[in-house]
């Protein structure tokens, strides 16, 4: 029940942005998308781009980015995000066309159109989101699985003789020319939204100075995937894929940062 | 009218531009006409070869397998295409390079000896252009002012300076073009 | 309006009409028969003039998202290719129709299958005409005949496209593609201005006003209900193509004993043969298809009625033959002939085919 004599302006502490519609979320509790759709939103409204924001959502868990973001929308096919943004952003250059992907989507079948529209510097902010499994069809093994992983298609455990290594695309993207900021972050803590926020906020202010390229991979976990209560997650999430994919920035104003 | 004509040579030899001449002349002379080259690895640098048609009814098929005129610049091109031939038709041949000449018997066979002339004359450029003019001798199928117009259409404007040259290489084709066997 | 004259490949004609029509987009992969498409727009360099974006993508998976998303904010944008390439789209074919949205894709398609040849075939009939890709869905197939109707058909794709908020696809082939011929080009129109997008496709994704709801462009609805309902609003479109979009030309029909059924390269050669037919006393006409889907089915059944035979005319095994025969439901013999492969048939050929299997047969 709502009291009205609490609900008043003086007593407002947090307000739900207006770039989040208010749909009901489909996210698992614990699960990191709906805190990093919240940053993603409250940069836009920050910045007041909501009327120049277009989100190309996947395919996987966040498949259904189109009815939490109200922005216009366009749902791709698998992997094809990067590709459907460069087409929005050459021809409205003045927008904010951003992706919102995960693992499966960027590192697996979308590596193609990751890659070449990374290499061609394209205006785009990319939202990545590494949770090393795929979590909407059931808990398979993505790219970014790491070694010793129990999967769905890897129940024994992920080895490098079946399947080789974990993909560290985010360093690798960092590598070509046309990326300008290649960051890691993660929404595990209250200190480390707060960063990840100003991260996404950094990427889509290079978009308005229109200098290529801006990738923010927030490493998340998926408690239903990996069988475990979100707490344990985010506990496993920091010793096992924090030493594989570490925290920081990779790439800054186009140039690598030395470890 | 329909003239049907094959022109055939190495890669180099200018014979796609020879037709695109020649079916640019056609189309300012208010004929219908097509070009088709062959495509794909045959550009690279072994034979090439182009069929044109002009008209004076719209053309039902571009692609044909027998031609009244062959314009032939090399022996593979004349091993591939004497035979296709219409019986009382036209095979002309440049006779540099070609050691089995033509031996039909129901066709009019020409010859223009182009390359030897052009180097003669220090028109290596315009080659093709002597080809042409010793075609239209046999076969007047586009006047010599379309001819003019159509260099002036499919050529580039850079180009333009080399008309007059083009044109001189016409007229020498006509003056040269000798009768190997008429019907 | 004044016409200008040019003499043209039929590749090149797409990428002049695409630049006359307005377009603001092509995407594309180099393919053998079709590279000249994207070398004249490159050379044309329309992005200094009209504005019109071109890009080269790193695949024919990527040039046909790049449409999709072209498309989805309402920009007029195409792609072009040749078999295999197209077969490499279909995902991006299906997902522009289940999210019905307007683009144009030309095939110049080569023989098959697998990298095949790349000379001329329309042995891509099924796929263009039967989906391709996944689902229930059809796309508005153009089959040009001469590199006029390459140029022609681009305005005309663009017009039922966003009409019909629809895939077009113009189905041409390596004849159509690399003959160059006289072309009569029009006037430039000019690319539609964001207030005239924001009004002709206020569906579009380009960015949201404070005073409309975010529009969402998906072709997926997990509620089966729906998308059924999905299905049946598209069912119900291309009905309403068939009823008024599909386009023919009769030729020599009036007085004829049998008749061709053929498209594209394939309907020039049995115009020759006619020709040839008429000059042996037989009297013989041509039904040439420009719409593929939708299939001129109704002219089909009343040519059936009224001719001894019909002979399907088409480079390959025999894929048009089916829907001819569908269409004239065994009222008349419906043969089929065509050479494949790369192979083009001669008019002699078609001539003698419709003496063998349908005169004498």
């Amino acid at each position: 029940m709502f009291n009205p004599d609490i609900i008043k302006p003086e007593n407002l502490v947090y307000e739900k942005t207006n770039v989040l519609t208010d749909a009901i979320m489909h996210y698992c509790p614990g699960c990191g998308h709906g805190t990093t759709h919240r940053i993603v939103a409250e940069v836009i409204e920050e910045m007041g781009i909501q009327d120049k924001a277009i989100c190309i959502a996947p395919v996987g868990c966040s498949v259904l980015a189109y009815n939490y973001f109200n922005v216009d929308a366009i749902g791709a096919a698998h992997g094809r995000a990067p590709a459907i943004a460069t087409a929005v952003q050459r021809m409205f250059p003045d927008r904010h066309t951003f992706t919102y992907q995960g693992d499966g989507d960027l590192a697996a079948i979308g590596t193609a159109e990751t890659i070449h529209a990374c290499n061609r510097g394209e205006n785009i902010v990319i939202i990545f989101i590494n949770n090393g499994i795929y979590g909407m069809t059931g808990g398979q093994m993505a790219p970014t699985t790491l070694l010793g992983m129990k999967t769905a298609t890897s129940p024994y455990g992920r080895t490098v003789e079946l399947n080789g290594y974990p993909l560290q695309i985010t360093e690798l993207l960092a590598e070509l020319p046309g990326t300008y900021y290649i960051t890691r972050q993660s929404v595990h803590t209250a200190a480390a939204v707060r960063k990840t926020k100003k991260a996404i906020r950094q990427a889509f202010e290079n978009q308005k100075n229109k200098k290529g390229t801006s990738l923010v991979e927030v490493v998340s976990n998926c408690n239903s995937g990996w069988k475990m209560t979100p707490v344990e997650a985010n506990k496993w999430m920091v010793e096992n894929m924090f030493v594989k994919y570490p925290i920081g920035d990779i790439k800054v104003d186009g140039e690598k940062v030395k470890k | 009218m329909t003239e049907e004509i094959i022109i055939a040579g190495f890669g180099g030899q200018g014979v796609l531009s020879m037709g695109k001449i020649l079916a640019y002349s056609g189309a300012m002379q208010d004929k219908e006409v097509s070009w088709m080259p062959s495509y794909g690895p045959e550009m690279r640098g072994g034979t090439a070869n182009v069929s044109v048609i002009i008209s004076d009814e719209r053309i039902s098929s571009p692609i044909i397998s027998q031609f009244d005129t062959a314009i032939i610049l090399n022996q593979q091109s004349l091993d591939k295409f004497e035979k296709t031939v219409k019986p009382g038709g036209v095979l002309l041949y440049d006779p540099n390079g070609v050691f089995n000449p033509p031996t039909r018997k129901d066709i009019n066979i020409y010859k223009v000896a182009a390359t030897e002339k052009a180097s003669e004359l220090g028109m290596a450029k315009v080659f093709n252009m002597i080809v042409l003019g010793a075609f239209l001798e046999v076969k007047p199928v586009v006047t010599e002012e379309f001819i003019e117009k159509g260099l002036l259409k499919s050529l580039p404007e850079r180009h333009h300076k080399m008309i007059p040259e083009n044109l001189k290489a016409v007229q020498t084709g006509k003056s040269i073009v000798e009768t190997v066997f008429e019907l | 309006m004044a016409k200008e004259l040019k003499l043209m490949k039929g590749n090149e004609a797409i990428a002049e009409a695409a630049i006359r029509s307005g377009c603001d987009g092509y995407f594309g992969y180099p393919i053998t028969p079709q590279s000249e498409v994207m070398e004249h727009l490159m050379i044309e360099k329309p992005w200094e003039t009209t504005g019109m974006v071109v890009l080269q993508a790193e695949s024919e998976t990527s040039s046909i998202n790049m449409v999709y998303g072209g498309a989805a904010a309402g920009k007029k944008v195409m792609t072009s290719s040749s078999s295999p390439g197209i077969s490499l789209m279909q995902e991006g074919l299906t997902y522009l129709a289940g999210a019905e949205l307007p683009a144009l894709v030309v095939n110049v398609v080569r023989g098959g299958p697998g990298l095949g040849t790349i000379q001329p075939s329309q042995a891509d009939y099924f796929q263009a005409v039967k989906g391709g890709g996944h689902g229930d869905y059809q796309m508005y197939v153009l089959a040009p005949a001469s590199v006029q109707e390459m140029y022609d058909f681009v305005f005309l794709g663009w017009e039922i496209a966003f009409k019909y908020r629809n895939p077009v696809m113009i189905l041409s082939d390596g004849a159509i593609g690399q003959v160059m011929e006289k072309l009569y080009v029009g006037p430039h129109i000019p690319r539609w201005t964001e207030e005239e997008l924001r009004k002709n496709a206020p569906w579009a994704s380009c960015g949201k006003p404070a005073d409309r709801d975010h529009n969402i462009i998906t072709s997926l609805d997990l509620d089966s209900a729906k998308q059924e309902l999905h299905n049946h609003k598209l069912q119900a479109k291309y009905r309403e193509m068939e009823e008024k979009e599909v386009l023919f030309e009769a030729i020599n029909c009036e007085d004829a004993e049998y008749i061709f059924v053929a498209y594209g390269s394939s309907a020039r050669i049995a115009q020759k043969a006619i020709q040839l037919g008429r000059e042996k006393g037989i009297k013989v006409g041509l039904l040439r298809l420009i719409t593929l889907f939708p299939f001129p089915k109704k002219q089909i059944a009343e040519f059936s009625k009224k001719v001894k035979g019909m002979l399907a005319v088409e480079m390959s095994a025999g894929q048009m033959v089916e829907d001819v025969r569908l269409a004239a439901e065994f009222r008349c013999p419906v043969e089929h002939f065509g050479r494949y492969g790369g192979i083009i048939h001669t008019p002699h050929e078609v001539l003698e085919a419709l003496e063998e299997k349908i005169i004498k047969g």
